[in-house]
């Protein structure tokens, strides 16, 4: 047996089975359903797109349930499209688990949508890029050769970038987040474009089974250049800071369902390319690879977990969670990287295995919690916390869901957030055992990141929950909202259901995660958390049993109701005013805004965040002593786009300039610039 | 679920919630009352605050005319997290009856869902005072945190488990371990966190009611009747069982390794004695500092942080 089919052929695969062929019934339902939604009545496009994007997402389910549940690969190559390389599919499991997540995201979504089209009704133009889009990431996790993978990756970016555009219309910043999301993803295509086609042709071949077979043997220079390429260009999909800045400015400005899949779905698709090229192609590397990949994820998780305290737009706070749970994931990863370097097989495991749960949580909390701003921007056209407030009492089922996807982000038992987090404190506890002097530096480093980032996110999320439904209404479009249709509800409602089951019971995703974490090289263990009573590790202490959490404080509720019920002989609730200090009123102007909630957070990281203030103060005209009216405004925009964007974009403009000078208008230098041309290719084209 | 449901250890865990259920708002009291003693006043009995308790219970619930759900259900969330807590954690005995609960990173977030779930009862108000509050014990929280986890994994570490029965066998069989730098400086870490978790001096003085200073207060301004009675029993008990965990995890002596009823009544008694060796110290110490400006606070917690990181770095470098 070759080392590649050790390597490769953990299960066996179908040949000729029918699963072979459901990949392909994937990828012609998107594509062809993206043509009939774009031909159909406007009125039936809404409803087309959930059934495309539902059959779509439950046939790729199908598959990748099967080869999760047995271990097998999928393959599919055939010649008849992608002319001259042919396509080239594979699935194994490390890939099933990218494409389960997608599938349940996207069912959610096309759910969502359907409610969402009342309002809003669906363009021809985001009818299809909406199917192509999702079937484009069931193909990404599948594409098992260089052509394959990048066509199925620009396909992604571009159909994705089209729907970022959807609302055009409504001013600049929607163009303007939509060309930072163009460049900077394009940016990045051409990263992983070039380190794939540098390794490809080095080892002769763009088929992945042989090039990595070939790719050890080839010089480590050359592997480190791949590396460093591909991280560039997957860090930038994923929102890694510095390439995150066009996550909050996209997700923001995108139709939440948009937003939902971007960040539930696409976002991993950054982290599976990472853990494709780092593992399977190029078989690992030195510890400097992992340690930048923990110094990226250290860096997006506190800055994107502090952003996310001060943020007051809804949605651009949610972006910001995004960069520092990704950041958390990253910060697992390279920490299993390094621990396989210095060998620790098992505690790699538990750490790939944590970051892959918390991917896994992190695609149902952030699914739901978008459509739930989803559901608040469609009931009150703003995603402004400051003019939200008293959304519960209006729309209850919609808030209820909001504070499931709110419980379950900031880790609080017993929603899968808690979970996956006390994963991640296990595998950095385990990682401090590995004494080299890399990691005694390191691992203090990510514990107090992961722990910084745990304490902001609580903060971050009792701003966005407690401001944005709780109290009273700040605004007239708040006083007024209505709970959204049942359809968004439902689709909001499905994610928020899975972020309480895997809370409850993680072991249902558990041997999932173990069958895609045994499909990676890096990995020794084969099963990293022992199944039964509990979630136990293998091979380190750690006990822990989430259901038994669960069913306590359940029990806990039921002995303080009782007790007080039992106790109190007045239970009756009299609704009575607020004690306003006196005065007699009590307006929602008078109440907490997220902006003065987040102050204390933001006056200790200023140094950070470096707001800009401006105070306007105009005095009446008798007396410098009567102010007449105060204007007052804080921006902070992110350092990173003003530091080290803002002079690249100088240096482009004034190059810009520059070749201006080429370029005046004037016919007669064009005809002398092609007869200059004409002259030189004579000289030298003999 | 539960491995071996033994008769002796559902028997451990009735024992420790209802001595720490019990002793919760006494503890609160004697610190009132060490506290008068100290500033040369008379002050009121040490049981004065079942009293105010029994009192409380029988007054009239109000709630706020423009708050929802969330603010009746908040007061229940803060007890029964920290019920479970008490449950959880080996108080009297090593050995506990949850063996998947008694884990220190657990009993750190079902703690923060009592702080959160009061936050969000504040904020449901919809006064000036609720946000306020809500504002600044999320930013404390928000820093005490980390801390707080840093300090763990550095008392982990030198276990290489983070099961509080785990880490209390070993301390009592290697008692050395308490001297070494990183359990040092991880307790000046979890002494800092808890006076800032509890509402204490020097991050918010319970006893003030003065509006721009106050944290704990604004937070529970409009709970009346039964519902206060549960806000500020579950306040007591967090800050007793707090206490506990810290004598437990640093000052281990005298705590149950085996069943027999003579090892838990001593257990009991030496968790007693501890716990208000510990209160009593607490109440001294808040009447010798005053309390920090509140936009001092974030510099104390980061001394903490720091304390906590210096600690995980020590256990390395010495492992």
């Amino acid at each position: 047996m070759s080392s590649e089919a050790i390597r490769y052929r953990r299960g066996p695969s179908w040949d000729c089975a029918i699963v072979n062929q459901w990949l392909a019934v994937v990828a012609v339902l998107g594509f062809v359903g993206a043509l009939a939604v774009a031909s159909a009545p406007a009125r039936y496009r809404a409803r087309g797109v959930a059934v495309i994007v539902i059959v779509t997402s439950l046939c790729a389910l199908t598959v990748a349930i099967q080869v999760l549940h047995t271990g097998h690969v999928a393959r599919l190559v055939t010649s008849r499209v992608l002319p001259i390389t042919g396509a080239s599919l594979r699935l194994d499991s490390l890939g099933a688990l990218f494409v389960a997540i997608t599938a349940v995201v996207a069912i959610a979504t096309a759910i969502f949508s359907l409610g969402y089209a009342a309002k809003h009704p669906m363009t021809r133009t985001f009818a299809s890029a909406f199917c192509v889009f999702v079937t484009a990431m069931l193909l990404v996790p599948t594409a098992w050769s260089v052509t394959s993978f990048l066509f199925a990756w620009e396909l992604m970016a571009l159909a994705s970038l089209a729907l970022v555009l959807t609302d055009y219309r409504r001013g600049d910043t929607v163009r303007s987040a939509a060309l930072w999301y163009a460049v900077l993803t394009q940016v990045g295509a051409g990263a992983i474009g070039f380190g794939l086609v540098l390794l490809a042709v080095k080892t002769g071949s763009q088929g992945f089974t042989t090039m990595a077979s070939h790719a050890p043997s080839t010089s480590p220079w050359l592997r480190s250049t791949v590396f460093l390429l591909v991280l560039t260009g997957f860090a930038s999909k994923a929102g890694v800071v510095p390439l995150h800045v066009w996550l909050p400015k996209a997700h923001a400005e995108a139709p939440s369902a948009v937003s939902a899949l971007m960040s539930a779905a696409m976002v991993n698709l950054g982290v599976y390319g990472i853990l494709r090229v780092g593992d399977t192609l190029l078989g690992g590397g030195p510890p400097w690879w992992w340690i930048s990949v923990i110094v990226l994820g250290v860096v997006s998780a506190i800055y994107g977990s502090i952003h996310a305290a001060t943020s007051t737009d809804l949605k651009r706070l949610l972006a910001y969670s995004t960069t520092d749970n990704i950041g958390l994931i990253m910060i697992a990863i390279g920490t299993a990287g390094l621990l396989t370097s210095t060998g620790h097989p098992i505690y790699a495991a538990l750490a790939l295995f944590a970051a892959m749960l918390h991917l896994v949580n992190h695609a149902v909390f952030k699914g739901s919690l978008f459509l739930s701003a989803g559901s608040i921007q469609f009931a009150t056209g703003t995603r402004d916390l400051d003019r939200l407030g008293g959304l519960f009492r209006r729309m209850p089922v919609a808030s209820t869901i909001f504070a499931l996807g709110t419980i379950a982000i900031t880790a609080l038992p017993p929603l899968c957030g808690f979970v996956s987090e006390w994963l991640l404190l296990q595998s950095l506890l385990h990682g401090l055992s590995s004494t080299t002097t890399v990691s005694v530096v390191l691992m203090p480093l990510c514990v107090a990141a992961l722990a910084l980032t745990g304490g902001l996110t609580a903060a971050a999320f009792v701003k966005a929950f407690g401001v944005g439904t709780l109290g009273i209404a700040r605004s007239t479009e708040a006083d007024l909202a209505v709970e959204p249709p049942w359809s968004m509800n439902v689709g909001a409602g499905a994610l928020a259901t899975l972020c309480v089951l895997f809370g409850v019971a993680p072991l249902v995703v558990v041997s999932a995660i173990d069958r895609a974490v045994s499909a990676l090289q890096l990995i020794g263990a084969p099963e990293v958390v022992r199944h039964g009573e509990a979630l136990a590790i293998n091979g380190a202490h750690g006990l822990f049993d989430p259901t038994l959490i669960a069913v306590a404080l359940v029990v806990s509720v039921v002995v303080v109701v009782g007790a007080r019920a039992l106790l109190s002989q007045r239970l009756a609730v009299r609704r009575a005013p607020v004690w306003g200090s006196g005065r007699e009123t009590q307006t929602a102007r008078m109440t907490y805004t997220a902006t003065s909630f987040a102050e204390p957070l933001q006056r200790v990281f200023d140094d950070v965040l470096r707001p800009s203030h401006d105070l306007d103060v105009s005095h009446r005209g008798e007396s410098r002593y009567f102010v007449e009216s105060i204007r007052f405004a804080t921006r902070s925009a992110d350092a990173f786009e003003r530091m080290l964007y803002q002079p690249v974009i100088d240096i482009v403009r004034a190059l810009a300039r520059r070749t201006r000078l080429l370029q005046n208008g004037s016919v007669h230098r064009y005809l002398a610039y092609g007869l200059g041309a004409l002259v030189v290719i004579m000289m030298f084209a003999r | 679920m539960i491995s071996t449901v033994n008769g002796w250890l559902v028997g451990v865990v009735v024992l420790q919630v209802s001595v720490l259920a019990v002793l919760a708002p006494l503890l609160v009291g004697l610190m009132r009352t060490v506290r008068c003693r100290l500033e040369g006043r008379q002050g009121p009995p040490v049981r004065q605050t079942w009293r105010d308790l029994r009192k409380l219970l029988l007054k009239q619930r109000t709630q706020p005319e423009h708050s929802s759900l969330f603010f009746a259900v908040a007061p229940v969330v803060l007890v029964a997290t920290t019920l479970v807590v008490v449950a959880f954690v080996p108080i009297v005995a090593t050995r506990t009856v949850f063996g998947g609960g008694a884990d220190l990173f657990t009993v750190v977030f079902l703690l923060l869902f009592g702080s959160v779930a009061l936050a969000l009862a504040a904020l449901d108000t919809g006064t000036p005072f609720g946000g306020m509050g809500s504002s600044r014990l999320m930013a404390i929280v928000a820093l005490a945190e980390p801390a707080l986890l840093v300090a763990i994994l550095a008392l982990a570490a030198t276990v290489h488990s983070s099961s509080l029965t785990t880490i209390v066998v070993g301390s009592l069989h290697h008692p050395m371990w308490l001297a070494t730098p990183q359990h040092l400086l991880a307790l000046g870490a979890f002494v800092i966190v808890i006076l800032a978790e509890s509402g204490r001096m020097p991050v918010d003085n319970p006893a003030t009611h003065l509006e721009l200073t106050m944290i704990h207060e604004a937070l529970m301004l409009e709970y009346s009747g039964a519902d206060l009675a549960l806000v500020v029993f579950g306040e007591s008990l967090r800050l007793t069982v707090l206490l506990a965990l810290l004598s437990n995890l640093f000052f281990p002596w005298g705590i149950a390794t085996s069943l027999s009823a003579a090892s838990l009544a001593v257990a009991t008694l030496s968790v007693v004695a501890k716990v208000v060796a510990l209160a009593v110290c607490v109440a001294v110490g808040e009447v010798t500092v005053a309390k920090l400006r509140l936009f001092r606070v974030p510099e104390l917690l980061a001394g903490a942080f720091v304390l906590a990181v210096l600690a995980v770095l020590s256990a390395l470098v010495i492992a």
